[in-house]
């Protein structure tokens, strides 16, 4: 368990390192610079700017500049405002994540009982209902919901604040139409799992034990049946800092993801890489958590590798 | 890319499938209502040009029009008929959909049917690294990229949303080779001197193609959510172009005031969405019967 997670770590650094370099690159070699849309900025300024954030190293020194930062967590300057891109996390990523730790609550609760209903009634109405109801779920989008909940609930029917997040009950409509898609994955990867559990010799030893039918299905089977969901956790979280961009611009909540698309149209190179890293390194740390609760769950995996 | 082999090759397989999914009623209307929706959206725009109606003539004077009997959908803003506007923008949504999705399909048949079939140690570093960028955020990347590119032409986003499309893909190729590359008509051809590419690409792909068509048909509906996703951030289809999600995302800043500009282009993109997801569900079920009880 401690080597593979050790492993994991080295590969989740190596990862981190990768991004980082490409992104790096990547924006230093984009057309247009950062300082280049001011209108009423002299020459002078602009170099002078661009001198301020070492824009006239070469790019070796800026690169080893930056990886030095990285190594420290410090993630440098904004080159629109003035301060720095930790400063920026540390303000806006709380309300993204707590959206999305509600979005990624509901997705996982509501998928796993519409799972469970479906696969324990397997064939009959309430399996053909929870499939159907899945599957809109994931034909849907925050973007096609998100309008129209805030036009339904907010606008005509005044329960909830329509946009912007001051008290709880305004993170519900945002999570809601963020964690539906996910959820509609997770009914499915649930019956799937459960259904392929309950057909094993264990569960049959149960239901001989005498066991009630709750007890052998919530309590035996379900540890089991539930790893593919736990699997699915890692893609879905990747899949919800995506969903935020879309769902902050609907809500208009001043979040992480939203800034982040806003820093593109900004040229603000340091803010898109130390963001898209933090990203990154956040979905490294989850995954590995994701692997720990994996091996909780299944003993075998315990023993491979 | 492989060649899909004629149902009548393997009447066997292909039959019972096509009697299984013609019994699977979901299945068999979403196709009907997905085909439906195709052909309005190839000849809508042409019976519209017939009657003087089309996606893009601006005209003030009906600005903003509820739905009725000259204009189904109503019209927005500027006066341009939306049941046009949204036909149009079908055409683009599933080209971009369609093309986008044999990149994916390209990109994760070759990448997995080429791990499985090199195995040992190739096969851990890319399978790995399908692992690793399933958990991540690939949307997030394609802005980035977006960012440095500058502009955004329709081949552009092909390649970027094919880019990040074809993960399931290469996880099902390489378990559908997994599965042939030991079988004794491949050794036949080994013996035989015929070239590994050439093996992987005309004796096994061919006989994996069952797996591959049926998440192609799945991919389909998530890659067209894709674009409608990076359209609502304005990084996909650009003006003068509109898919659906350029509708939608037009039509969701004006819900309050014009309602109509909304429902009908995300009625008719989920209604799409949920056909296809319906279609490849029954086909997944209709040639891998083990998984339905």
């Amino acid at each position: 368990m401690i080597r593979l997670i050790s492993s994991r770590l080295l590969a989740g650094i190596v990862v981190v390192l990768t991004v980082a370099t490409i992104c790096f690159f990547l924006l230093r070699k984009a057309p247009g610079g950062p300082f280049d849309t001011e209108a009423r900025q002299s020459e002078v300024v602009k170099r002078a700017l661009e001198e301020r954030y070492h824009l006239h190293d070469s790019l070796f020194t800026q690169y080893t500049g930056y990886m030095k930062g990285l190594a420290v967590g410090d993630l440098g300057y904004s080159f629109k405002q003035e301060r720095t891109v930790n400063n920026i996390i540390a303000e806006h990523f709380p309300r993204s994540a707590a959206v999305g730790l509600l979005g990624l609550v509901m997705a996982l609760g509501m998928g796993l009982m519409l799972g469970v209903a479906a696969a324990w009634r397997r064939n009959t109405w309430i399996d053909y209902a929870s499939m159907t109801a899945a599957l809109i779920g994931v034909s849907l989008s925050s973007f096609v919901i998100g309008p129209m909940l805030i036009a339904f609930f907010s606008i005509k029917l005044g329960w909830l604040p329509p946009t912007r997040v001051d008290s709880l009950s305004s993170y519900i409509l945002p999570a809601f139409s963020l964690g539906l898609v996910y959820m509609g994955t997770v009914a499915r990867l649930a019956r799937g799992g459960l259904l392929e559990v309950l057909n094993q010799d264990f569960i049959r030893t149960a239901r001989a034990k005498g066991l009630s039918e709750p007890r052998v299905v919530l309590k035996h089977a379900l540890r089991l049946g539930v790893l593919p969901v736990v699997t699915y956790i890692g893609p879905a979280a990747a899949g919800l800092v995506s969903g935020s961009f879309v769902v902050e611009k609907i809500f208009q909540i001043p979040g992480l993801g939203m800034y982040f698309v806003n820093s593109i149209a900004d040229r603000d190179y340091n803010v898109i890489i130390g963001v898209f890293v933090f990203y990154v390194s956040l979905l490294v740390v989850l995954n590995i958590v994701v692997d720990i609760l994996f091996g909780i769950l299944d003993p075998r995996s315990r023993e491979a590798r | 890319m492989s060649a899909a082999p004629t149902p009548e090759s393997k009447s066997g397989l292909w039959h019972d499938a096509w009697r299984r999914l013609a019994k699977n009623r979901a299945a068999i209307v979403s196709l009907w209502v997905f085909a439906g929706i195709v052909v309005a959206c190839l000849i809508g725009p042409v019976i519209g040009g017939w009657l003087g109606i089309d996606a893009t003539t601006i005209n003030t004077k009906i600005s903003g029009q509820s739905p009725s009997g000259s204009h189904w959908f109503g019209t927005d803003t500027l006066g341009r008929d939306m049941l046009m506007r949204t036909l149009t923008g079908g055409r683009i949504a599933i080209t971009v959909a369609l093309v986008s999705t044999l990149v994916a399909l390209f990109i994760g048949v070759s990448w997995g049917a080429i791990a499985a079939y090199a195995g040992g140690r190739i096969d851990f570093v890319m399978m790995r690294i399908v692992d690793v960028l399933y958990g991540f955020p690939t949307v997030a990347f394609v802005i980035v990229i977006m960012a440095v590119l500058g502009t955004n032409s329709l081949f552009v986003l092909f390649a970027l949303i094919g880019g990040i499309s074809w993960l399931t893909m290469a996880r099902i190729a390489r378990g559908a080779v997994l599965s042939l590359r030991n079988r004794e008509f491949v050794e036949a051809a080994r013996a035989i001197g015929v070239t590994p590419l050439r093996i992987l690409f005309r004796h096994i792909l061919p006989n994996a193609s069952g797996p591959i068509i049926i998440y192609a048909t799945l991919a389909l509906p998530a890659v067209m959510l894709t674009e409608a996703f990076l359209s609502f951030l304005g990084l996909g289809v650009q003006a003068p172009l509109a898919s659906w999600g350029t509708l939608v995302t037009e039509g969701s800043s004006q819900i309050l005031v014009y309602p109509w500009l909304l429902v009908f282009p995300a009625m008719v993109m989920s209604t799409t969405i949920l056909c296809l997801n319906f279609v490849g569900d029954g086909l997944r079920d209709a040639l891998d019967p083990r998984e339905q009880r």
